[in-house]
């Protein structure tokens, strides 16, 4: 069964929606019983950076996930939130995060005429290594709302968005894991692909 | 992709899609959730649901269509009507909706806004502004769908409503609604030039150079339309339709 983790941030009845879409049962459950089931883990999130990591301790979710994604290999995908709260730290907060993907995040800097929330569709490039982007359509664009990016380019770095010419990574992929900065199952059928390469290479 | 979001505005009222002039006079335009799939497959930036009705059911927001609007979109979808509480503004967003628009309860209740920017996140709430030109030449704030006037200056209240953690403006001429004959750039270039948070102008428009000036004259963030999208031809025939997006990303260049 494909879990999506309900930690108290975030819209996850779109993700549902969209794997029910495409074909795929889902549970949204903090239930730790059904964490450690699961066939392969969503990660969502929309929020603060220390408000999500106190809310995954509170639900004592922590150690649960670590031995579920980096002893057992489960596949995980990160969405927005998620993938922030996979990396080391943020600038938004004091909290470690769960340090899976070695980066950090930083905030957009204003003083180059950057809006801050960047909250846009935005083009997004591929590496030829991402298997999240397997066959994904020309010209994809996706969805985005955040406040913070990944900082310079980390190891792991397989896609890039941008916003007003200026180039970030948006996603991270190492093994049995994945990790977006934007919305997948807000992204039509971009994001439909991308939940179909998780759900089938991952 | 276009560096500006356009969107359709869709009004609903017990069951229907319906589209104003000058906030009157609604035309019935159909289904609601046959638009709203035919919008997902035209893959809009994101979609406003209106409930212009809705205010005055005790019960609240119809969760029953939001519900299955939400199930079909995939895309971010704003919805407005009818909100009241932060309850309500949970349960709209956890049936799969990003943002809720407030209108009514940003002027009778503005502690809600900042409570609710704080608890779901400033990007999450939009406030919704009906204006319209006083005979002193003064733009003020109406609710109840254009019928009650505030006698807020639109300004001020743009500026509490972003001072109190709202995340967008939708501002939207009252006069304009409907008429396709271009936005009101007067409010929106005064709106986006003293706000910092993205000022989404709806109300006017007629064609794909309305938005392109709205964005480039005036200084919106994003294009809002009702009319532009449902009808075709000047015999207004119903018609759902949406610019390409390779049209979408020429027009802003």
């Amino acid at each position: 069964m494909i879990v999506i983790i309900n930690y108290g941030l975030g819209n996850l009845g779109s993700i549902q929606n969209m794997l029910k879409k495409i074909g795929v049962r889902s549970v949204i459950t903090s239930d730790i019983a059904t964490i450690k089931e699961a066939s392969k883990l969503i990660l969502p999130g929309v929020g603060s950076f220390d408000a999500g990591m106190k809310n995954l301790k509170e639900l004592n979710l922590i150690n649960t996930l670590r031995i579920k994604i980096l002893e057992e290999k489960t596949p995980v995908l990160g969405i927005c939130l998620g993938m922030q709260l996979m990396c080391q730290k943020s600038d938004e907060g004091t909290e470690p995060g769960l340090g899976w993907f070695n980066a950090e995040l930083v905030r957009f800097n204003q003083a180059e005429g950057l809006k801050v929330p960047h909250m846009n569709w935005a083009d997004t490039r591929s590496l030829p290594s991402s298997k999240i982007f397997n066959n994904m359509f020309e010209d994809p664009r996706f969805y985005y709302v955040h406040s913070y990016h990944i900082k310079d380019t980390p190891a792991d770095s397989t896609l890039y968005g941008k916003y007003n010419g200026f180039e970030f990574v948006s996603g991270l992929e190492r093994d049995n894991m994945a990790g977006v900065q934007f919305h997948p199952e807000k992204s039509h059928r971009y994001g439909m692909k991308l939940l179909q390469n998780f759900i089938e290479n991952f | 992709m276009s560096s500006f979001r356009v969107i359709p505005v869709l009004l609903y009222k017990r069951s229907g899609l319906y589209k104003s002039v000058k906030f009157k006079d609604n035309i019935y335009i159909g289904d609601p959730i046959n638009a709203v799939k035919i919008f997902n497959d035209k893959e809009v930036d994101e979609l406003i649901f209106l409930d212009i009705d809705a205010y005055n059911n005790p019960a609240g927001p119809d969760l029953d269509i939001i519900k299955e609007i939400a199930s079909e979109c995939f895309m971010p979808v704003c919805y407005g009507g009818g909100i009241s509480s932060m309850d309500q503004i949970r349960t709209i967003l956890q049936l799969g909706i990003e943002k809720v628009s407030l209108n009514r309860a940003a002027v009778l209740q503005p502690s809600l806004v900042a409570e609710a920017s704080r608890e779901f996140g400033a990007s999450t709430i939009v406030i919704s502004m009906d204006v319209k030109k006083s005979f002193w030449g003064k733009y003020e704030v109406y609710i109840e769908n254009g019928k009650k006037n505030s006698k807020l200056e639109a300004i001020e209240f743009a500026k509490k409503m972003e001072d109190l953690g709202a995340g967008e403006l939708l501002v939207n001429s009252i006069e304009k609604d409907g008429t396709m004959t271009g936005y009101d750039l007067d409010i929106i270039s005064k709106l986006a030039s003293q706000i910092t948070i993205p000022v989404v102008a709806c109300g006017g428009a007629g064609n794909l150079t309305d938005l392109r000036e709205a964005v480039k004259t005036a200084g919106a963030s994003a294009v809002a339309a009702g009319s532009m999208f449902v009808f075709h031809g000047k015999h207004k025939a119903v018609l759902i339709n949406y610019p390409t997006s390779a049209d979408l990303k020429k027009l802003f260049l």
